[in-house]
């Protein structure tokens, strides 16, 4: 290959940010959090960018595509790209970013109402049932905090049901995890 | 013999979620409610992306070229490992959710446990599984205390469904010479410190209902070594048929 500039990785993180996640395509991967690091690794055919990407839920179908979708883009501008799994620290909807949950509420999905606890911390003496006091999730349409969950699953694996008691339109809600 | 037993135990944990995931599948389309039917579903797909996880790795250690396809589809009942308890038939949405809230239950005690297991891919697809099961523990618990608390033929049905299957719960808490080998060298944890928290959080969201905890002490055993009751032959001729049929298809 000839050894042109190669792109810095700001300019890489820029262009996945227009990578649309499948299922949510109004958020990109990168709003997500889904794409971890993004580096430059000299390989055996010269430099490659590897990027780390790790899923929401072990059984989001999505996962896949958005591998192919990260793949295709790069490719697109000229990246020899590898993309590598990482599982732990698991993903959490608290690395959704300020403009990734402005954009969930502009197209009607409650973002996380908030924090994920930390889960590596408890042990098996720790088992409680369920009993905080549930976050109150705003209504996206008119901004109410009159909501209550039709559903603890929605559409896709990330999502609960809503509806407002206010504007009574129903609602995704983005559970938080 | 060490990569053996570690081979073993990955398949109880794979073949757990796999055979519950496809026992939850069954219900799609059919479910009580709209509601219902979509979470049974979304559990049954995170326990695929767990048995995923677990059986790839599980292909990793045995290293004789088995991928998690292989392991799923390419396996007879007597080389499964799952617990008797998630093989049984899904019967009344009660025996579904009580099956569902003694796992649960189980398999978030077990979880965190291997969260901290001295392998570190297993502590790492524990920490993933976990944020999972600890959703599906709200969500099973929720409803045994709503159908315990419903109406008279609702409780009556819990509480069948409890009873009818407490037998198959021994199995999950109760030692075996693999547990102890592994336990050993704190890979994982010896299951019989998980029957007192068990015991306790499952008595403590009876206790929230009118629901009575089943007292009986004969236990149901086998899974775990490859022995199961006949309904996992069932389960694996609707899972398996496609690559039985036409091995190696791919689509």
């Amino acid at each position: 290959m000839v050894a042109i500039d190669r792109p810095t990785t700001e300019q890489i993180w820029s262009w996945l940010g227009e990578v649309p996640d499948p299922e949510i395509p109004m958020v990109s991967v990168v709003d997500l959090g889904i794409v971890r690091e993004v580096e430059w690794l000299e390989g055996e055919v010269g430099a490659q960018c590897v990027v780390t990407i790790t899923p929401t839920y072990s059984g989001c179908p999505a996962t896949e595509v958005i591998a192919q979708s990260i793949e295709q883009v790069l490719r697109e501008h000229g990246i020899p790209v590898r993309l590598k799994n990482r599982i732990s620290p698991a993903w959490t909807t608290d690395w959704i970013s300020e403009a990734g949950r402005a954009k969930l509420r502009a197209s009607g999905i409650a973002p996380p109402a908030r924090k994920a606890g930390d889960v590596s911390v408890i042990d098996v003496s720790g088992l409680k049932r369920g009993r905080e006091p549930a976050p109150a999730v705003v209504c996206p349409h008119c901004g109410s905090e009159n909501t209550t969950v039709t559903s603890q699953f929605g559409s896709t694996a990330c999502k609960a049901l809503y509806r407002c008691t206010d504007c009574l339109e129903p609602f995704d809600y983005f559970k938080c995890h | 013999m060490l990569l053996d037993d570690k081979f073993e135990y990955l398949l109880r944990l794979g073949d757990n979620a796999l055979i519950l995931s496809q026992r939850l599948s069954q219900w799609c389309g059919k479910g009580p409610a709209f509601e219902e039917d979509m979470a049974l579903t979304n559990t049954a797909l995170d326990l695929i992306g767990q048995a995923r996880m677990w059986l790839s790795y599980a292909g990793e250690v045995e290293d004789r070229g088995r991928d998690e396809d292989a392991l799923a589809f390419l396996r007879d009942a007597h080389q499964f490992r799952n617990l008797l308890l998630l093989e049984q038939p899904n019967g009344d949405y009660a025996v579904t959710i009580a099956r569902q809230f003694y796992f649960d239950t189980w398999h978030c005690l077990l979880l965190q446990e291997l969260n901290k297991s001295a392998d570190s891919r297993i502590a790492e697809i524990a920490e993933k599984a976990l944020k999972e099961v600890r959703y599906h523990l709200r969500r099973s618990s929720d409803l045994v205390v709503r159908l315990g608390d419903g109406t008279a033929e609702s409780q009556r049905r819990m509480q069948a469904a409890l009873d009818d299957l407490w037998m198959y719960t021994g199995e999950m808490l109760t030692p075996d010479e693999q547990d102890e080998l592994l336990a050993a060298q704190n890979i994982v944890p010896d299951p019989a410190i998980l029957r007192e928290p068990w015991l306790q959080y499952v008595g403590s969201v009876l206790r929230e209902t009118k629901l009575t905890m089943p007292t009986g002490t004969w236990m149901q055993k086998g899974g775990k070594l490859g022995r199961h009751t006949e309904h996992l032959g069932y389960v694996l001729a609707e899972m398996q048929f496609l690559q039985r049929a036409y091995p190696g298809a791919k689509w």
